[in-house]
């Protein structure tokens, strides 16, 4: 979409007003800095997916639309943790870390910060496999997608 | 070099360039500027509403009359609220417009100025695209950008925001010839292939019918539909939205459909086996519950404009997205050069079905009454203006009535709120229909429930002289709302009796105009010939009707097309 303000009030105006639900979303400014990538989980059925598409394809700013779900795509979302890490939790949080090959990316005498980027299941498995007393923060930014191979949204 | 302008001359000067002639608006301190330059030239003719809503309505029915984008101009805070209905009210009909609103200077914006809302995110979900122009260097390119937005694709209301400094600022003044955006494209043409096989569905229909919406009007369609359907021999039924589209007087019409639809239009819709949808949108006042109409086993064509308009409510069979009048040209071409044609035998089957529909005679009241019945006050006014006035309404029974009893043979001459139902805007619509057609004849057909929503505008009308013709269906009661509790709640009527009405007559005399009151059946033709040769002077028709009539036929909420209540 265009990188203009308000173009993002749009689009989360548009879900609110019409009901439809955002799971995630994540934006930020592309190569070409007049345009912004948005990458934006929904859940519906297939009329409701339509419906969606064909409601953000009217927006002005909107320039062009994929459902990376019609094909092979690939799904990162980045989380940060914070993890309670006193004696003997210190290494286990570590191994468990490598496991999930995320890196501690802060580290006091209490806690550990990690940083974690996979699917969002994969993030939602992390958290569960951590004791759930021991989280103290997490921040997430919502999935980001991208077409496999030779699919290629470009304006 | 060219001298440089301030952005309030520049903002007149785009409105020139645009070929406006005629704006609606009211002043206020964040477009004082832009009032100055307005003050100083004599191109763009301004009219002085009395409510910033009623700004809006004018704006609406000079559009919906003309074909033109209509313009209103606002001021910032409560001149834009106040504008909001209307806004909202061209949105949901689909009607081209521009408004320009003041807002506070930049430095002062977010910080709860005086007279500051967030005009941008008010208006959001109601307008087709707004904007809040920060920069002078942006001004023009973005008014002919509004301009484009709002006539083109589906059209719709476009809100263009300045702040007080960007009036006052100054720069080079070039109008652009035309504008491209890389993010909208409205599709024009249809897709051959899809016209090809609607085509042939047309021509295998056995009970076919053709349903027609707004999008006739607005794609300014009416006589490829017309011609479309008289070589097809196919029966024909209007929306709300769509009346005039296909001449009501016409025998192949089944007049209007849906919740106060005909008998027949809303059977034959419900029974045909082929439904060809031109530019209407399957909603919920027209077809009822969606599941009872999907029950039936029937092929859809549906051609729309928007893309998003099909398939919403009912799937469709056949989509066909692209402007009416494109695609029916198309389809038109195509059928001349087809050998086959529709199977006459067939169709006459299906006539035949229609007309034994027909014979439910479902518009029938009591023309013997002793007290006026609405229904007559409307026949009156078809015979006496020969079908050839513009008629606005307001919102309620005597909307229905006017949509039923005057037969609209020809598009833009029926000027409502279709979409979001706006009382009050009847009169300021009519104001505007005037100001486009100053040879035209004029009426307001309202009640005195919806009539006093914006009864402060008689005084626009005496300052500009618009001779408005107002029939004012007194019942004493908000009919559509009383009609909705006799039915679905009981006969009680909560709140939908309007004590202490004001005397209409001495109303309008106190505006500066003629007051008229009738209370008898056969006075009412004499009251509307007397009226309408009152060419300059706006006449008030205070009719004092039946307090117990109702508006048949009715689908109940929820209900099937077929489910009608009769009379």
């Amino acid at each position: 979409m265009e990188n203009e303000a308000g173009a993002l009030s749009r689009v989360a105006g548009l879900f609110s007003a019409r009901g439809y639900n955002i799971e995630s979303l994540s934006v930020a400014p592309t190569e070409d800095p007049t345009l912004s990538r948005m990458t934006l989980v929904t859940v519906g059925s297939d009329e409701v997916v339509e419906q969606v598409t064909k409601q953000l394809n009217k927006l002005i700013e909107v320039v062009k639309i994929i459902d990376l779900s019609d094909g092979n795509h690939i799904e990162r979302e980045l989380m940060l943790v914070k993890v309670r890490a006193v004696g003997a939790e210190r290494e286990e949080i570590k191994r468990l870390a490598e496991i999930f090959r995320g890196s501690i990316i802060d580290v006091t005498d209490k806690s550990y910060t990690i940083e974690l980027t996979g699917t969002s299941e994969k993030l939602d498995a992390f958290l569960e496999a951590t004791e759930s007393n021991a989280v103290l923060e997490t921040v997430r930014t919502g999935a980001s997608g991208i077409g496999r191979g030779e699919w290629i949204l470009k304006v | 070099m060219s001298a440089e302008l301030t952005g309030a001359e520049i903002t007149i000067r785009c409105l020139q360039e645009e070929g406006v002639n005629c704006i609606f608006g009211y002043p206020g301190g964040a477009v004082l500027f832009i009032y100055d330059e307005l003050f100083k030239q004599d191109k763009v003719r301004h009219i002085l509403v009395r409510h910033e809503q009623a700004a809006v309505h004018a704006a609406d029915g000079y559009a919906r009359s003309s074909n033109k984008v209509g313009v209103a101009l606002v001021t910032s805070g409560p001149g834009v609220t106040n504008a909001v209905t209307g806004i909202a009210t061209a949105y949901m009909d689909s009607i081209p417009m521009v408004v320009i609103s003041g807002q506070v200077p930049t430095n002062a914006i977010g910080l709860d100025a005086f007279q500051e809302v967030d005009t941008v995110g008010i208006t959001r979900p109601c307008v087709k695209h707004n904007f809040l122009v920060k920069d002078i260097t942006e001004l023009a390119h973005t008014i002919k950008k509004a301009f484009y937005i709002a006539s083109t694709g589906r059209p719709g209301p476009v809100l263009v925001d300045i702040p007080k400094d960007v009036s006052q600022q100054k720069t080079k003044f070039v109008y652009p010839d035309k504008v491209t955006m890389r993010s909208y494209n409205p599709v024009t043409k249809g897709h051959a292939k899809q016209i090809k096989k609607a085509l042939e569905l047309i021509l295998s229909a056995k009970r076919p019918v053709v349903y027609a919406g707004g999008g006739v009007i607005l794609s300014d369609a009416a006589p490829q539909l017309t011609e479309l359907v008289q070589t097809l021999n196919f029966p024909c039924t209007n929306t709300l939205m769509g009346l005039g589209g296909y001449p009501a007087t016409d025998k192949q019409s089944l007049g209007m459909l849906g919740m106060h639809g005909t008998y027949e239009a809303n059977m034959a819709m419900q029974y045909c086996d082929v439904l060809i949808a031109v530019g209407a949108r399957f909603d919920d006042r027209v077809i009822g519950n969606p599941k009872h109409f999907s029950n039936e086993n029937r092929k859809i064509i549906h051609i729309d404009i928007d893309p998003s308009s099909i398939s919403k409510r009912v799937r469709v069979d056949i989509p066909i997205v692209g402007d009416v009048l494109e695609v029916l040209k198309e389809l038109i071409k195509l059928l001349k050069t087809e050998k086959d044609k529709p199977d006459h035998v067939v169709l006459k089957e299906w006539w035949k079905q229609i007309d034994l529909w027909r014979e439910r005679d479902c518009l029938k009241f009591d023309r013997k009454s002793k007290i006026i019945k609405p229904q007559m006050v409307i026949e009156k006014l078809f015979e006496i203006t020969k079908g050839d006035a513009f008629i606005t309404s307001d919102v309620g029974q005597h909307q229905m009535w006017a949509a039923q009893f005057y037969k609209f043979d020809k598009p833009r001459r029926w000027i409502n709120s279709g979409g979001l139902g706006t009382m009050g805007f009847g009169m300021p619509a009519a104001m505007g229909v005037q100001l486009a057609n100053p040879n035209g004849k004029v009426a307001c057909v309202t009640g005195e429930a919806s009539i006093q929503m914006c009864i402060q505008e008689l005084s626009t009308c005496k300052q500009y002289k618009l001779p408005l013709k107002i029939i004012n269906l007194n019942n004493r009661y908000m009919g559509m709302v009383r009609q909705w509790q006799e039915f679905f709640h009981g006969n009680r009527y909560a709140e939908s009796y309007m004590n202490a009405l004001p005397d209409f007559v001495k109303l309008a005399e106190s505006y500066g105009h003629i007051g008229i009151k009738i209370e008898k059946p056969e006075d009412v033709g004499d009251a509307l010939k007397e009226a309408f040769k009152l060419k300059d002077q706006l006449v008030f028709m205070d009719f004092i009707t039946d307090q117990s009539e109702n508006v048949f036929p009715m689908v109940p909420g929820g209900k099937g097309l077929s489910e009608m209540i009769l009379v």
